[in-house]
């Protein structure tokens, strides 16, 4: 299943490639990965989805943990969680299909940024299953280029993730909630 | 304050760290460290190899406890320091390696013996930095020392472009102080989950202590002692966790594993309690992990959170200080009864005992056994063993004895052929007043035999016993058994190896009858200066038992009957 990370990470150099080579040498593969800055000037913030057994979440939190440059890891697959990919799609717009994109564009809440004679851009936040239906709803039009970011995510409520403290030893799943839209 | 160049900061924190001996090897890119450790109170031994170097600061660093240090030059010099520090990182030896750079607008630029040493070592370390100006010397440094040694030790290096070296800054050692964040240590366990674990011991009829190198990481020996005296609970060792309590210990079993004694693996197999200390469950000790300790449940002890749960799943999980976790179960601790659970171990071992290669007759041939049995006996069973890697190596942690914490010292994850030598010469330096012995195949010696020089050149008195039979044994045992004998590439010619010592000046001697054994160990104890012995043994003998790769623990080759065994090679 897909297994998602929060990560606050000292903003060094090479800190990306210290991430992603641990996940490669552990043999996991990585489905996401964005990295950004977060709310504290010089801590960077990830979202990093995996695709492995639940079961190995806490070993995964616990390696990630032991990079120097890794401050926090909070491991949110199973808690409440708001999770948002975005995608620019240019899709190839006829004086004819035109007016039918932009009825979806607005049926799916996303945005035109870019009109050229012959193609639309459209941007579209959500999660990843909506992005993904909008985008088979365009195919029929012509999709020339997309380009998505991959998953943020944020716990939701008050405390932030890098206030979570990592805890390997007593990982404890909540069955009950999934990653919610 | 102070202005001081960064290559005079380097030392200046070196030595402030406590470092006396480095060893290292000098280039282009690290001249200008070179020349200000000359104006410091440094013992800096010039190997033949940076690999040498980085075996010799792991060998320093496990002797001793104490932060092993190795330095090279930039591109050749650093790659050559690849092989320590991965050997370094699977066994936790903190060590770290300085490496110079080419200046910081030379990189990447594809200079003169530029290489991306920070990226090739960043899954072999447990941590690296480049260093690209004189003003972060210190401070990474200072973070280096503490992460090499605290939590679970492991290898750092430190890359520092020429003009890092160069430049000049103020130095002020209490600024570059680290940041505690680095260090990397669980919490101290909850209460409720050690008193889960003795609840679980209380109720064990037949429990087994699996001792691994964490409790010699952690100086838990004595803890170890008092939780086994305490409780009567038998003991099984890892290969590196060999030491951690006295071969003679009525409840030390032995060693565990792939070349355990047999009585060991059966006694895993039929625990219903296993108490994991400071190991990992390697899939050397564990066979098959679907027919591993099936009866038995599990605790496990360990400092790494991620080794909790990665091969074998435990009902309790202990991330921990394996010292404070004894110390914290002690007062609750008390005698259990286990007589028919030790009754049934003496019983299995009773079978064992009689396949002993000790016990058969001198028949003129020359068992590596028999010598590393002489030779612990010559020795008194107190010298500080290195190992390379291979039979001989199986051989020393099946028939030499070892009484002490920090007795053996060998490439245990890595399995590092030409670790031996040179870690030897480590270990010498950091632990003088020890009797040093690297016991080495003729195929390991052969890769970093250079090194002798090194021991010359620095005086170093290690004597050095070459297990020699003409192959490389382990590999043609694994041929033997499962490629039908075909020896492909195993068979190895070596040089004259008393010629080869001579060569170097070093004392040399070469051994073919069991008699002669302990007179050429007793020789080489009185002599002052290295010394090299060629012992010559039996070319296809084999370490038994032996459990196949993947196999079940408890499927294991046995030892041949004496019958057989005096009749041919196995």
């Amino acid at each position: 299943m897909q297994l998602t990370f929060l990560l606050s990470v000292v903003d060094r150099p090479g800190v990306l490639n210290r991430v992603a080579s641990l996940v490669r040498r552990r043999g996991y593969n990585i489905e996401s990965l964005t990295v950004g800055h977060g709310e504290t000037p010089g801590i960077s913030r990830m979202t990093l989805v995996i695709d492995a057994d639940v079961d190995a979440a806490s070993r995964i939190e616990a390696n990630l943990y032991k990079l120097v440059h890794v401050q926090k890891v909070a491991h949110v697959t199973r808690t409440a969680t708001v999770c948002r990919d975005l995608a620019l799609v240019k899709v190839s717009a006829s004086p004819d299909s035109r007016s039918q994109i932009m009825q979806l564009v607005d049926v799916f809440r996303a945005r035109v940024v870019d009109v050229a004679p012959e193609s639309l851009v459209i941007e579209t936040t959500g999660a990843e299953d909506k992005i993904d239906g909008f985008i088979e709803m365009l195919r029929p039009f012509g999709v020339i280029e997309i380009a998505r970011t991959g998953r943020v995510a944020m716990a939701r409520g008050l405390a932030p993730a890098s206030a979570r403290r990592r805890d390997a030893a007593a990982d404890v799943l909540d069955e009950s909630i999934a990653c919610s839209v | 304050m102070t202005s001081l160049t960064g290559a005079a900061i380097l030392w200046e924190c070196l030595v402030r760290e406590g470092v006396t001996d480095v060893f290292g090897y000098p280039g282009g890119a690290i001249l200008p460290a070179y020349d200000a450790m000359l104006r410091y109170p440094i013992r800096h031994v010039l190997v033949r190899h940076e690999q040498g170097a980085t075996h010799m600061a792991d060998g320093y660093a496990r002797a001793s406890g104490r932060v092993g240090v190795a330095i090279a030059t930039s591109g050749p010099g650093a790659t050559n320091m690849v092989t320590g520090l991965a050997t370094a990182m699977m066994d936790s030896s903190p060590i770290v390696c300085i490496t110079g750079q080419v200046g910081s607008r030379l990189i990447g630029s594809d200079a003169f013996q530029e290489t991306d040493i920070t990226g090739i070592t960043l899954p072999i370390t447990k941590h690296n930095y480049l260093v690209t100006k004189a003003a972060d010397v210190a401070s990474a440094v200072r973070e280096a020392f503490l992460i090499a040694k605290s939590g679970r030790p492991g290898p750092v290096l430190i890359d520092i472009t020429k003009d890092a070296q160069q430049g000049s800054c103020a130095f002020d050692w209490d600024a570059a102080v680290p940041s505690p964040d680095v260090v990397r240590v669980p919490r101290s366990p909850d209460t409720t989950v050690l008193a889960d674990a003795l609840a679980l011991l209380r109720s064990a009829r037949r429990p087994l202590v699996l001792v691994g190198h964490g409790v010699l990481l952690a100086d838990a020996a004595a803890e170890l002692r008092a939780f086994v005296d305490t409780t009567g609970v038998p003991v099984a060792v890892t290969l590196l966790g060999i030491g951690a309590l006295p071969a003679s210990h009525p409840l030390n079993l032995g060693m565990m594993g792939m070349h355990g004694e047999a009585w060991v693996n059966t006694a895993i197999q039929e625990a219903d309690l296993l108490i994991a200390v400071g190991m990992r469950f390697d899939d050397r000790v564990t066979g098959n992990l679907k027919t591993y300790a099936r009866e038995a449940r599990k605790i496990h002890v360990d400092i790494d959170p991620a080794e909790l749960g990665k091969n074998v799943a435990v009902d309790v999980a202990i991330a921990g200080d394996v010292g404070d976790v004894l110390r914290r179960w002690r007062p609750a601790l008390s005698r259990l009864d286990l007589t028919a659970w030790l009754d049934r171990i003496r019983a299995l071992k009773g079978d064992s005992a009689v396949r002993d290669i000790q016990n058969l007759p001198d028949d003129g041939h020359l068992y590596a056994a028999h010598v590393i049995h002489d030779l612990w006996r010559a020795t008194h069973g107190q010298a500080l063993v290195v190992t390379d890697v291979g039979q001989h190596q199986m051989w020393e942690a099946q028939y030499y004895r070892h009484e002490e914490p920090r007795s053996l010292i060998t490439s245990g994850g890595l399995g590092t052929m030409g670790f031996a030598l040179p870690a030897a010469i480590g270990a010498k330096l950091a632990r003088p007043d020890a009797e040093v012995w690297a016991i080495v195949g003729d195929g390991g010696f052969q890769m970093t035999m250079a090194e002798l020089a090194t021991a010359v050149q620095d005086d170093v008195q290690v004597k050095v016993a070459i297990v020699n039979n003409g192959y490389l044994g382990m590999v043609r045992q694994w041929q033997q058994f499962f490629y039908e004998r075909r020896y492909a590439a195993t068979p190895l010619t070596g040089p004259d190896f008393v010629k080869l010592a001579g060569a170097f000046g070093i004392e040399a001697t070469a051994v073919r009858r069991r008699s002669d054994v302990e007179p050429a160990v007793r020789a080489a104890r009185t002599h002052a200066g290295p010394v090299v012995i060629d012992f010559q043994v039996e070319q296809e003998d084999s370490v038994y038992p032996m459990v196949p790769a993947g196999a079940d623990l408890h499927q294991m080759i046995r030892r041949p009957s004496p019958i057989a065994e005096t009749g041919r090679d196995s």
